[in-house]
């Protein structure tokens, strides 16, 4: 866990992100401790507290005098909204510009993501053997 | 006063040793050659925080931290150890040294009698001394406490020290490449039980080392002595900013490397992996994204491999 080439704070940053995003904690959960994140992951509390004081100038989480790390009301919707602004640039982006050097058809493309039946409720296409 | 972690601070420290002539067991008497353990040192150990010391064999931590624990004096500089705004120097200092935990390798302990005597040697002399916690940390690492030290295993020994030091609750906890004998799960076992009464029982801890690797993540500081100089003092996500990995096609990743000083390279095949010091520039980063090179971090480990390596060459060098 928080192996990656990133520093330690930044990462635990993005996976509580990534925990409120996909609901897995809800707004007005409690987060860990730094305490509880040190001896889990075997880290410096300094560095939980670190991640935990950037989400908090995000909007993400906030304080309880006495009581710990909560999820923001909120946090959630806001999460959404700029990881959807940064999707098309950071996600779809990359993965055209591969699709071109590998000469994949755009048609395929679109055939791909149609077959994938969109949650979005757009028409699927069912493909027969 | 006892209980505000301590803080502790060298400014411009040497410790250097005379040559002198020394009796030896024998009856014999022999040359003893000085040398040099520390010269123009300074740096700070912050209140608070998990510092790691890091060096090779012989590059003055024991002497730093010998400093720290006033068991010796400096031979010129001052040392200053104590709670935040009030430190002093700590030679024969018993309001400062009383807070003052440092377990050497020797372990200080009697070495003869029961482990329990030496426990309760250490429970008379520390005021925050915690005999319950003393009682369970020896369960943990299984040693016997009808045991004399003598006749634990090198491993147990350590693991006794590991004891002394967490059960003190210090201001300042300091502990001298504690792990030596430890194998790989009672290592883990004493990171863990460090980080959660550290978290219970917030103090200033000191950990020398140089398996940097599996301990560098404890650290929230560094300080970094290499023969008997301070390297770097600062805290340790800006030690990992110090360098950054690239990896990618040797055309593209050398263009990047080109106004950077570079610390090691290693090839691949059409592949070459370079370290470079400090970190890419936004325009350098955007460079190397289109030109599919991968940025990264370096280890703590590498890095103090590549700094206390290259500070070597150069030595040589002259």
């Amino acid at each position: 866990m928080f192996d990656g080439p990133e520093p330690i704070y930044v990462q635990i940053a993005s996976w509580i992100r990534a925990q409120v995003l996909s609901g897995e904690l809800g707004e007005e959960e409690q987060v860990m401790s730094t305490t509880q994140f040190a001896t889990t992951f075997r880290i410096n509390p300094a560095t939980a507290a670190k991640a935990f004081s950037g989400l908090v100038e995000e909007g993400i989480l906030y304080k309880r005098r006495g009581l710990g790390m909560f999820v923001a009301p909120g946090a959630r919707q806001k999460l959404l909204a700029d990881h959807r602004k940064r999707y098309f640039e950071e996600v779809l982006d990359p993965a055209l510009a591969q699709a071109e050097i590998l000469d994949i058809p755009v048609g395929d493309i679109v055939d791909h993501v149609l077959g994938r039946a969109p949650r979005s409720g757009a028409r699927t296409v069912k493909k027969e053997k | 006063m006892s209980h505000y972690p301590f803080g502790a601070r060298l400014d411009d420290v040497a410790v250097r040793y005379r040559a002198s002539w020394r009796m030896t067991q024998q009856g014999t008497v022999t040359r003893e050659t000085g040398g040099i353990a520390l010269e123009g040192a300074t740096c700070v150990f912050p209140a608070g925080a998990i510092t790691g010391l890091l060096g090779r064999n012989g590059a003055g931590k024991t002497s730093m931290l010998g400093l720290l624990a006033g068991f010796r004096r400096p031979t010129a500089g001052t040392v200053h150890v104590g709670p935040e705004g009030y430190e002093q120097d700590p030679w024969e200092n018993p309001a400062i040294v009383s807070g003052v935990q440092l377990v050497r390798e020797s372990g200080d302990v009697m070495n003869e009698e029961k482990v329990g005597a030496t426990l309760k040697q250490y429970a008379a002399q520390r005021p925050e001394w915690d005999a319950d916690y003393a009682a369970r940390l020896l369960d943990l690492f299984e040693v016997d406490p009808r045991k004399s030290p003598a006749a634990l295993s090198r491993g147990k020994r350590s693991a006794l020290g590991a004891t002394i030091g967490l059960a003190s609750r210090a201001p300042l906890t300091i502990f001298d490449e504690v792990y030596l004998g430890m194998d790989a799960p009672t290592r883990y076992a004493f990171y863990d039980e460090l980080l959660k009464d550290y978290a219970e029982h917030p103090r200033t801890i000191i950990l020398s080392s140089h398996l940097v690797e599996e301990s560098e993540r404890l650290f929230e500081h560094v300080v970094v002595v290499d023969r008997g100089r301070v390297l770097l003092a600062e805290p340790a996500d800006d030690m990992r900013a110090r360098g950054t990995s690239l990896t990618g096609s040797a055309a593209a990743v050398d263009r990047l490397a080109a106004g950077h000083r570079v610390l090691h390279r290693q090839e691949l095949g059409p592949t070459v992996m370079v370290t470079i010091e400090g970190s890419l520039t936004e325009r350098e980063e955007a460079e190397a994204a289109d030109s599919g090179v991968q940025a990264g971090a370096v280890p703590l480990q590498d890095l103090f491999v590549h700094l206390t390596r290259t500070t070597t060459q150069k030595e040589t060098e002259r």
